[in-house]
């Protein structure tokens, strides 16, 4: 694109066909973005489940004889932390937890947040209102911060840490599902459905919802994100997982320590995260994509 | 139409959100398991003080006494009572603000340094290599935890090459610029991925918009149509982008600042929940709110005063 542009109308012509060819490129590009996010994302399922099958040590047990020993030692690939528990093994049972998170996490808030939206959105007036009050709270805090109180009192541990994100997390997805309802009630094949005299929940669960869900799967990639990094986040500050429980957040908090001598205490599980972060990410984009390429 | 016709709606929408925030914060308390007088006061109970949190709370009355009593206490400024720093818990949060709204606005600054000439060029050369390197480079920042990076900055930048310091908030205006640069620029980091991503759709949309296509069949020099109506429009995109996103800002200042060991109310509210002390997590949660709640107001108004098609759109 240059700075020079001709203004004749066959070059506004050029312009819009290269446009169009250029998306059609880019979807073929993403559809291999989202493959190779799913692939990723399966390798770290299928890692964590096999752990027993792909590393013979326990992530727990400590061996004092081989403290701090750093990666490609023999038999510590990602070599040991300070109590001589091999990392590897750590990482793999952990992402466990961090996974269970992921997925436990995102998936509760979704379902509930898009079914709040979907009929906060549909039935619209004052239960709108009050519905979307109760929503415009929760968004006032800050995601952190509440969850951190919730946990606060209600004890730090991995199922208080998802009833934590249970309770503030679904409110993104009730805004985005709304805002789609909203417009969608307007629209002619909703119009068509109510004047057949399909019931409410038919209209709602079978014409507007699979028209569109994509915002909201969009998101909950997006979100996952979020999640792994918060479970991580608590974990870090002591408020998640519990040692000597190998989450990945509490890994990088009892690393933090020996950062001078031996930087792959932390650098191991943060790259786990960061991996898992990753395939999320490239799923999103490539659903987004295709998603909306689907789209008119 | 009057451009601010919406705001009366605004206002008392942000009232019920208030309202709303004094509940939430007010049941916080109530989610202690067993008694709450035995969990505030930890290791310094005593029968006297447990019958003084009792009465202060309103224990042994309804439930509705008990709001209509945190809230006229809150009318005043009293927060609770801190037994671990035997002190007002109001007075243990003023005394922790500074750090932490120094690092938010300083964050907020290096973010749009950062983001908005790669947004803006991202935007105008789409597949460039701006773009490229910049989606790539993004995607790996927002996917890090922030708290891991900031380690991965001090081991980097204080251990290895002693460029800046690893801890500490540094005395003086400049101190505080030189001590916290490595604290705001990890929370600017993932911050960015957010906006770089708007400003890009942005400059996108604004780019295909008919009135770019008539300023420049008028003949106005390009430059001067990028200047005055694409990045003009795609400024006031990012505008709200910033007040939906405060709550990550903040979010991020709160790991960050454990990390750095830095004296700001996200320390505060760590080591105050690691000492059970229960008055000063609730004063934070409800600090933090409310301060969100009125800046997305003034978001909202900023724009409305900007872009007269918003005051329209708002509070719908």
């Amino acid at each position: 694109m240059s700075t020079a542009w001709a203004a004749s109308p066959s070059d506004l012509l050029m312009r819009a066909a290269t446009k169009a060819a250029g998306r059609r490129r880019s979807v073929t590009r993403r559809r291999l973005t989202l493959i190779v996010g799913l692939v990723l994302l399966g390798l770290a399922i299928l890692a964590v489940l096999l752990a027993p099958v792909l590393v013979s040590q326990n992530p727990t047990t400590i061996d004092p004889l081989h403290p701090l020993a750093p990666p490609l030692t023999p038999d510590h690939l990602l070599g040991t932390d300070q109590y001589g528990r091999d990392i590897l093994a750590r990482i793999l049972y952990g992402g466990r937890i961090d996974l269970a998170i992921a997925f436990g996490a995102t998936a509760v808030t979704l379902v509930f947040g898009t079914l709040y939206g979907l009929v906060s959105g549909y039935v619209g007036g004052r239960a709108d209102s009050v519905m979307m009050r109760v929503v415009d709270v929760v968004f006032a805090f800050p995601f952190l911060v509440l969850i951190i109180a919730i946990v606060a009192m209600l004890g730090p541990s991995i199922f208080n840490m998802f009833i934590a994100i249970w309770i503030t997390s679904w409110v993104a997805y009730a805004r985005i599902m709304r805002a789609q309802a909203v417009v969608a009630k307007k629209q002619q094949y909703v119009l068509a459905a109510r004047a057949l005299g399909y019931s409410r929940p038919r209209v709602m669960f079978r014409h507007i919802l699979p028209n569109t869900a994509s915002a909201v799967i969009i998101f909950s990639m997006v979100d996952a994100v979020g999640n792994i990094i918060l479970a991580a986040s608590l974990g870090f500050l002591g408020l998640g997982a519990q040692p000597p429980s190998p989450e990945w957040g509490t890994m990088i908090a009892d690393g933090q320590n020996y950062i001078l001598t031996s930087w792959w205490l932390v650098a191991m599980p943060g790259l786990a995260v960061l991996y898992i972060g990753i395939s999320f990410a490239l799923i999103g984009d490539g659903l987004a994509d295709l998603l909306r390429a689907g789209q008119p | 139409m009057n451009r601010f016709g919406t705001l009366p709606r605004r206002l008392f929408h942000t009232v019920i959100a208030l309202f709303g925030i004094t509940l939430v914060t007010f049941f916080l308390l109530r989610l202690i398991p067993g008694d709450p007088a035995l969990a505030i006061l930890g290791s310094s109970y005593t029968h006297q003080r447990a019958v003084a949190i009792d009465n202060f709370l309103g224990l042994n009355r309804p439930i509705w006494t008990q709001y209509g009593l945190y809230m006229g206490r809150l009318f005043h400024g009293n927060m609770g009572f801190s037994f671990f720093y035997d002190e007002p818990a109001t007075t243990v949060i003023l005394q922790h603000v500074a750090p932490t709204v120094f690092l938010i606005v300083y964050a907020g600054v290096l973010a749009a340094l950062i983001s908005f000439p790669i947004g803006f060029i991202s935007g105008l050369r789409r597949g460039g290599a701006v773009d490229q390197t910049g989606r790539i480079f993004f995607t790996l920042s927002f996917a890090m935890p922030p708290f891991w990076l900031g380690i991965i900055f001090i081991l980097l930048f204080s251990v290895h090459i002693h460029a800046f310091p690893i801890s500490g908030f540094g005395a003086g205006f400049i101190g505080h610029l030189y001590y916290l640069f490595l604290p705001a620029l990890t929370i600017a980091l993932g911050f960015s991925t957010v906006l770089v991503r708007s400003l890009r759709t942005a400059t996108i949309s604004a780019l295909q918009a008919e009135f770019v296509d008539t300023a420049r069949m008028k003949g106005i020099p390009w430059r001067q149509v990028l200047w005055r109506h694409v990045f003009r429009i795609a400024i006031l995109a990012v505008v709200a982008v910033y007040g939906v996103n405060l709550a990550y800002l903040v979010g991020g200042t709160v790991l960050v600042e454990n990390v750095f060991s830095l004296p700001g109310l996200g320390t505060l509210l760590v080591s105050s929940v690691n000492d059970r002390d229960y008055p000063v997590v609730q004063g934070i949660t409800l600090l933090f709110a409310v301060i969100i709640v009125c800046i997305n107001l003034l978001t909202d108004m900023a724009q409305a005063a900007l872009d007269p098609r918003v005051g329209q759109e708002i509070g719908q």
